[in-house]
């Protein structure tokens, strides 16, 4: 195992390498594959207020105690729907927000704890590309000026920033003489997110996190994109977290997929497994949805029925029973949790079904089973 | 590598690249109304500067014998007013105040009350809170009041003039300022900034100000007509500078005695700050759709 | 919507309260003495002294204030050093002609303003439009004390058809608008005052009626096959709030703002009275006539907010 990262070819200047592991923790997973990010109970929400004096009357529970370790080298996607808890995720990640509770550690160092990693280096080592909107850019800068502003907060001359910036305009398929000195809104969405993509590894950082990246693309472009990302990943050695709420996007770039449910993950596994044996009905019923090529695959009954609880203040027990088709009593009694999980290779469901000793009558087999049997009845 | 395979319009020629300002420049060349006033105050600016190789007569050396003077009188060629001075030499040396009285304090109020909105917008919270409400309390008076009160109370006078000015502009440009900052703070590229690592000071000098600037300066322009109408108002109402020093406010005043003589006199004063007023506010129009525009 | 009436209105009292510290204030920017200002230069070392304690000058600034604003809710605003009577009396006779020329000023500008801004904005981008659009500019550029002016020189100097000052023989308490000899006194100041709402009125006049006109529901009224009147209502219904609040707002400048029109025009407002005030450091009545302009400024931005939340469905109620 490696001690330190290979440097990135096309990086310009000299960054302090982290150490895979300090603080001695243990990796999990396989030699070749060592955690990255590792997420331990965090949590976010956000007071809701009114009344006459704007006193907070409840709690949006945004992120509500999420675990989940995103390994080297690897591509995690997070699905769901939107109101989930995708972005806010990824700005806590990011620490653009303050978790109210609970961990991040990178390169296995606690992120702004005492002895751990220090919030400027997080930030050198984790970058982040949004969605294309149109203010994804400053207006004002040329977008070559947008690439190198990060450069030039560590302190990289002008004239090296500068030239780092082109060079990654390049690698990002725009040419540097052309593109460099334009404006964003002189450039196409498709563009404007390769620039997104040539600021966010400006200070070759390890660890990508893409939100919704590809999503305010037309298909043909967010093809290229998407193809562009798994090249980028290959050359420079990176990790991706993937939040989309496009099923389709995710299976084509993930290899592990996380799914979230109002705050909470519901199920975790390999790309695969998950889209072809989802163990949580809610996975099962977005896979459902999905419009298949195939004009007589046609959809009859909806896969997803009701309305989504309300997020304030939400109530004990499973937080999907009110639209899953197998709720029972245990349901409302007792939320499930996710499972155990040992490595990579794990599917985990936080679901009554999945879970042998719930007391579930299906308990012990998955929602993708169930469904099948329904089927054939 | 794989440079240039993906991006097909790569291959087109570039079009002219113009940067923000350079865009602005280029409408407001085919907007030949604003050109025009924007002439105009460029004249009365000059005309105030060079007022001492405009006119060789002194504007404060009153000649009893020749009072009210009307227009078209040989040698004055705007007559003369109570006291007999010349009046073409008192409105242009008269514009020096006026429009010091003008520009000074909307320039003060923007850095003060740009600065503090800014503060504001950016901090959030109770900082935000504890700004805000002060200027809202000072909203709560008409800017006439507000400016007539205090500059009374302290006694009148050029400088407590300017002084009043300044603190009724603050809280309007404070609000524009701290909107605008507030907008732009939740924007991506921000968010993208600070996740660079950037600390405060590098976000909002490099990200934030520049697309801030914009609408604090249009707004600023559009209170230098009101302020060149308010300070002359002050004047007017003797709370200006002092006798005999010229100031267009100051005349209108004091020509009042004289309507029932020579009732065009009086009227010149008033033109001046009028066309001064007027074309301040066309520019600032101008300026305003000028810089609106999104491509 | 109760429970936003209820907060906006619990919001304007610490607004206010800070109103009044400012005026409370206005005091000490005097230069020298704050008691020098409110005593007649001649006063003996006696009086100086009483004044001392009854002010309580000796005292520290927040019982100071403390005292100033128990007498104020009461009503007592103190003497004018001029006149010796007491300040709220002096206030009450002026406010009521102040209130008198500016709403009759904003009533003509907004009878005018709202129907030339109106046929603006159906005639966008014509020489109707542009000739409005100038006429409003012109109307917030000219200094309003100078049209006052050159409105005595045309109708009072060279026609002599209106009297150029005053109020009158009657007097304010019996003036009444429907008696031309009275009224005559009036209309200059009126004309005056009304030139920059004409202005402001306009041009948000046309602006709203534009921005409405632009929506898809005045295509979709067309399309039903309603006529161009009926449409217009509609548009007008929507775009009326907006309106009525410039109009409020300009209503309560009008009110504040009153003193260099009044001064022209010897008009005995509140305007008038402060001027005189400032004049000969009147500071009692400086300080009670501030303080009742500004609270009626806050009241009528109130009252202009209160009305718009009725009236526009789509403001968030509750």
């Amino acid at each position: 195992m490696d001690a330190q990262l290979a440097m990135p070819a096309a990086a310009h200047f000299d960054a302090p390498a982290i150490p895979e592991t300090g603080g001695g923790k243990a990796p999990r997973g396989s030699a070749a594959m060592p955690p990255m990010l590792v997420v331990k109970n965090l949590k976010k929400y956000f007071p809701v207020k009114g009344g006459l004096l704007n006193r907070k009357v409840g709690n949006v529970h945004a992120v509500d105690d999420i675990s989940f370790t995103v390994f080297k080298g690897e591509t995690l996607g997070v699905v769901g729907e939107s109101g989930c808890g995708k972005s806010t995720l990824a700005r806590l990640l990011m620490y653009l927000m303050q978790p109210d509770s609970g961990e991040v550690a990178f390169g296995g160092r606690a992120v702004g704890a005492k002895d751990g990693l220090p919030l400027r280096d997080l930030r050198r080592n984790l970058q982040m590309v949004f969605q294309d909107s149109y203010s994804s850019l400053n207006p004002r800068l040329p977008v070559e000026a947008s690439v190198a502003y990060g450069p030039r907060v560590h302190g990289t001359s002008a004239a090296k920033a500068r030239e780092t910036a082109r060079g990654l305009l390049g690698k990002v398929g725009l040419r540097p003489e052309l593109f460099g000195p334009r404006y964003p809104h002189e450039l196409s969405g498709g563009q404007k997110q390769r620039v997104n993509i040539a600021r966010a590894l400006a200070l070759a950082p390890k660890m990508l996190i893409l939100d919704e990246a590809v999503s305010a693309l037309d298909k043909s472009v967010e093809a290229q994109v998407l193809n562009l990302l798994r090249q980028l990943k290959r050359e420079f050695d990176l990790t991706y977290l993937f939040i989309s709420h496009d099923l389709n996007v995710v299976q084509y770039i993930s290899d592990r997929v996380m799914v979230m449910y109002l705050g909470q993950v519901v199920e975790m596994g390999p790309v695969d497994q998950i889209y072809n044996g989802p163990k949580h009905p809610y996975t099962a019923a977005l896979l459902k949805s999905r419009l298949a090529m195939d004009p007589d695959d046609k959809i009859v009954t909806p896969p997803l029925t009701g309305d989504p609880p309300n997020p304030i203040n939400p109530a004990p027990g499973c937080r999907f029973r009110s639209r899953c088709q197998f709720a029972e009593a245990i349901c409302e009694a007792k939320a499930p949790a996710l499972g155990a999980w040992a490595n990579r290779a794990s599917h985990v469901a936080a679901c009554h079904m999945a879970d042998p000793q719930s007391g579930h009558t299906r308990a012990g087999t998955s929602a993708h089973d169930a469904l099948a049997e329904e089927a054939a009845r | 590598m794989t440079d240039a395979t993906f991006d097909t319009s790569s291959r087109s020629a570039a079009p002219r690249v113009r940067s923000y300002w350079q865009s602005v420049g280029h409408r407001l060349s085919y907007d030949h109304v604003t050109l025009l006033f924007a002439g105009i105050i460029l004249l009365v600016v000059l005309s105030a500067v060079f007022a001492p190789w405009l006119t060789s007569i002194d504007p404060n050396k009153p000649q009893m014998i020749a009072r009210l003077k009307p227009i078209g009188t040989a040698g004055r060629w705007l007559g003369t007013d109570e006291l007999g001075r010349d009046m073409l030499a008192r409105l242009l040396y008269g514009g020096r105040v006026s429009l010091a009285m003008g520009l000074v304090p909307v320039a003060l109020a923007t850095l003060i009350g740009g600065f503090l909105g800014v503060v504001a917008g950016y901090a959030g919270g109770f900082v935000n809170t504890a700004i805000m409400r002060v200027m809202d309390v000072f909203y709560a008076f008409p800017s006439v009041l507000l400016a007539v009160a205090v500059s009374g109370m302290m006694g009148g006078g050029m400088l407590n003039g300017l002084l009043a000015l300044t603190l009724v502009f603050i809280p309007p440009l404070c609000r524009i300022s701290e909107t605008a900052t507030a907008q732009v703070r939740s924007l991506d590229f921000v968010e993208a900034a600070r996740a660079s690592g950037a600390g405060m000071g590098s976000v909002i000098v490099h990200h934030i100000l520049g697309n801030v600037l914009g609408p604090v300066f249009i707004y600023a322009s559009s209170l230098i007509s009101v302020s060149v109408l308010l300070a002359a108002g002050l004047s007017f109402l003797g709370l200006g500078v002092e006798p005999p020093t010229p100031d267009w406010g100051l005349m209108l005043s004091a020509l009042r005695q004289a309507i029932y003589i020579d009732p065009m006199l009086c009227a010149l004063p008033g033109v001046a700050i009028f066309i001064t007023s007027l074309s301040f506010n066309m520019v600032s129009d101008g300026l305003r759709q000028a810089m609106d525009v999104r491509q | 919507m109760w429970l936003y009436a209820l907060r906006r209105i619990l919001y304007a009292v610490p607004i206010a309260l800070g109103v009044s510290i400012i005026c409370f204030g206005l005091v000490f920017l005097a230069p020298g003495d704050p008691l020098g200002s409110l005593l007649p230069p001649d006063a003996s070392q006696a009086d100086i002294e009483y004044l001392r304690g009854v002010y309580g000058f000796d005292r520290p600034l927040p019982v100071q204030y403390f005292d100033w604003l128990m007498r104020v809710a009461s009503g007592d605003l103190g003497n004018s050093i001029q006149s010796g009577r007491p300040v709220l009396t002096e206030i009450s006779h002026a406010l009521m002609n102040t209130v008198m020329v500016s709403f009759g000023a904003v009533a003509i500008a907004f009878s005018i303003a709202f129907v030339l801004g109106t046929i603006a904005a159906y005639h966008l981008g014509t020489w109707v439009d542009r000739t409005v659009t100038g006429l409003s500019i012109a109307g917030v550029s000219v200094p309003n004390y100078w049209f006052g002016v050159v409105l005595v020189i045309v109708f009072a100097v060279e026609f002599n058809l209106l009297p150029a000052m005053g109020m009158g023989s009657g007097g304010s308490d019996n003036f009444s608008i429907f008696e031309w000899e009275q009224l005559k006194y009036a209309i200059l100041p009126i004309t005056t005052m009304s030139l920059v709402p004409l202005g402001v009125i306009m041009r948000n006049t046309r602006s709203a009626v534009a921005d409405v006109l632009s929506q898809d529901f005045v295509q979709a009224l067309r399309a039903k096959g309603l006529g161009e009147w009926a449409v217009a209502r509609h548009t007008i219904r929507n775009a009326l709030p907006q309106v009525l609040a410039v109009m409020g707002l300009q209503f309560g400048y009008l009110v504040g703002g009153s003193i260099l029109v009044e001064t022209i025009f010897n008009w005995p407002g509140t305007g008038f009275l402060l001027g005189k005030a400032i004049l000969t450091r009147d500071v009692p009545v400086v300080q009670g006539v501030v303080l009742v302009l500004a609270i009626c400024f806050v009241i009528t931005n109130l009252c202009v907010d209160l009305i718009q939340t009725a009236v526009d469905p789509r403001i968030k109620r509750g």
